[in-house]
């Protein structure tokens, strides 16, 4: 194989990886919306569906004792909802959804601190024989 | 603080939050989870206050939110009784409902703001997950509100049914699937607070026909609900730390309504139906019940006679104590029996009480020490040799109807085995049945002793006749 013929093959398959690589880009065009559109969903399902196991373990041996103050925390912590409410109040241009963003911080603010507080009140009252 | 380091705050926060569950499964580690949870909170807060693009305006409207909630929460949280917990906790998961539901009509009114599209122009999976987000959070809210109602006493704690009921909740149901479709089709504002409304409705048709002795399945269900309220919020919005928390919360409620239902040996669709507990008799001392042997009612001064002489006793408190706030007596009358050289212990049902862990709470406030406090199943067995069971204020866990009378309403609901004590004394306001409305056969036993009156009076009579 002279030099000549060796140039020739190597510009033809030039050639043919460019227009792979065409394909490819035209593919990865049409099939990025619908991986946009379905991943964030699949991801957030996942996530979800993970942190229902992690909570079923984490809680199956708690004490039936503290089933109270457990709930005093679930319920303080569900109130997470407030970024939720600050994103709103913070982001939002229409007066509407600033209002309801106020509305929604200030109920899951009675939520984060009555939660917590009750339930340290809660622990505080429980105490070893003897001590 | 960019994109990335919120949200890596935020996985710092789910973490805390999961160590905070898992402290809260002993007593030893309990305080510290309640820490971890804190911080968690305080962490989600801030990144959340730090974002990109967050108006000045804005912070000032979040601060100030954030201090009147605060403020109210403090003032509550320290000022409650302990006795009134279960209505709390209601009050609460009803904030949580109300809360999700403004979310989702902020992100409705501003979907930029969380990058699901325009106003009038929001991707069709955000509406589905918006209008899920904003049915959960309703029926959370107006459920938790009949529950705070029934377990206050604004209203009757007995179910209330009528004809067609689970009917109307099925077309109720069929409805707001019709509604939610048609929203996520159009986007209408108008469907949007239709839903909004019969979620309302819903939650409390759904509430409304569970009785009293259910309660405690009622608020562990309604603690799940603000957790899936929460998750839902969390699709809507593309929030993972709402997601991953929402999700924890909803397993927790689930789990403790799945004890609480194994407590009464119901299915969760039987209690949801509602109903149990309709045929409540009301009967005043000794009334009815003629064919049978009659009842031994005893005073105070017998009990603290036969208490005196006893070597091991076990006391078994019921919601009836709560009400009567007898639970710092009693913890006085076992002082001194132990003074007197008995063994004391506690035995709690799973269901005493109006929320899980609540007689637990009761009798840590009066400082019994918790390794006195007993599970039904550590303590049964020792109810054989025990001298004295002190029942104070339950009724149907007691009731060995359950284990007997396969035609009895509680028959199959696991029981604590008073009847096997040497005496057993019930100290009872009269001789209406329990929440369950079945008779109990163990008040007219032989080796029972009804004390009747108030559980705090008759049990501070029995402490003087002790100090005597």
């Amino acid at each position: 194989m002279n030099p000549q013929q060796i140039a020739n093959e190597a510009a033809s398959l030039s050639d043919r990886a460019a227009l792979l690589a065409e394909h490819a880009r035209q593919l990865a065009e049409t099939a990025a919306p619908v991986a946009a559109a379905a991943e964030p969903f699949l991801l957030m399902l996942t996530i979800f569906l993970m942190a229902c196991f992690v909570g079923y373990y984490v809680v199956w041996n708690v004490t039936p004792a503290l089933h109270s103050p457990l709930m005093g925390v679930t319920n303080a912590i569900s109130s997470v909802i407030v970024v939720g409410a600050i994103l709103a109040t913070g982001l939002a241009e229409s007066v509407a959804a600033q209002i309801f963003g106020f509305i929604g911080v200030t109920l899951a603010s009675v939520n984060i601190f009555g939660g917590f507080l009750v339930t340290r009140r809660m622990l505080s009252m429980f105490k070893k024989k003897g001590s | 603080m960019g994109q990335t380091l919120s949200t890596l705050a935020y996985l710092v926060a789910s973490v805390l939050f999961i160590m905070a569950l898992r402290g809260l499964s002993n007593p030893e580690t309990s305080r510290q989870g309640v820490l971890y949870g804190m911080i968690g909170m305080g962490i989600a807060i801030l990144a959340t206050l730090l974002r990109p693009g967050m108006g000045a305006g804005g912070i000032v409207l979040v601060l100030a939110g954030l201090a009147i909630g605060g403020t109210i929460g403090t003032v509550v949280a320290q000022r409650i009784q302990m006795t009134s917990l279960p209505q709390l906790v209601a009050a609460f998961h009803s904030l949580v409902g109300m809360a999700a539901v403004f979310v989702a009509a902020a992100a409705f009114y501003s979907p930029e703001s969380f990058g699901i599209g325009f106003a009038g122009n929001i991707k069709a999976a955000s509406l589905v997950e918006m209008s899920l987000g904003l049915a959960i959070g309703a029926i959370t809210f107006s459920g938790s509100v009949i529950a705070f109602a029934k377990l206050d006493g604004r209203m009757s704690g007995s179910p209330i049914i009528f004809k067609g009921q689970h009917m109307l909740n099925a077309a109720l149901g069929a409805l707001l699937l019709v509604l939610v479709i048609a929203f996520v089709a159009t986007g209408s504002p108008i469907l949007f607070w239709l839903i909004a409304l019969l979620s309302f409705a819903l939650g409390f048709l759904l509430i409304v026909p569970i009785g009293g002795a259910d309660m405690p399945v009622v608020v562990s269900m309604l603690n799940s609900y603000s957790g899936w309220a929460a998750a839902g919020i969390g699709f809507t919005i593309g929030n993972l730390l709402l997601i991953v928390t929402g999700a924890l919360v909803g397993a927790s409620g689930a789990i403790l309504s799945y004890i609480m239902c194994k407590g009464m040996n119901r299915s969760i669709i039987n209690v949801l139906l509602g109903g149990f507990g309709t045929t409540g008799g009301e009967a005043g001392p000794g009334a009815g019940n003629a064919d049978r042997a009659p009842v031994k009612a005893g005073s105070p001064e017998d009990a603290a006679y036969i208490m005196k002489n006893a070597q091991k006793i076990i006391i078994v408190p019921g919601y009836g104590m709560a009400v009567a706030q007898a639970q710092q007596v009693v913890r006085e009358m076992a002082d001194l029996l132990k003074k007197e050289g008995a063994e004391i212990s506690y035995a709690i049902h799973p269901v005493a009480g109006r929320m899980p862990g609540h007689m637990n709470v009761l009798l840590a406030e009066a400082n019994v020490p918790y390794d006195e406090v007993h599970e039904l199943e550590e303590i049964n067995a020792e109810f054989a040799d025990a001298d004295v069971a002190y029942v104070i204020g339950a009724n149907d866990v007691t009731n060995p109807a359950a284990k007997t009378d396969k035609t009895s309403a509680i028959y199959g609901m696991p029981i604590l085995d008073v009847e096997r004590a040497k005496t057993v004394f019930f100290v009872k306001r009269g001789m209406a049945s329990g929440y369950a409305g079945v008779d109990n056969e163990l008040f007219f036993r032989p080796n029972t002793m009804m004390l009747f009156g108030d559980a705090k009076k008759v049990t501070q009579q029995i402490v003087q006749s002790l100090q005597k």
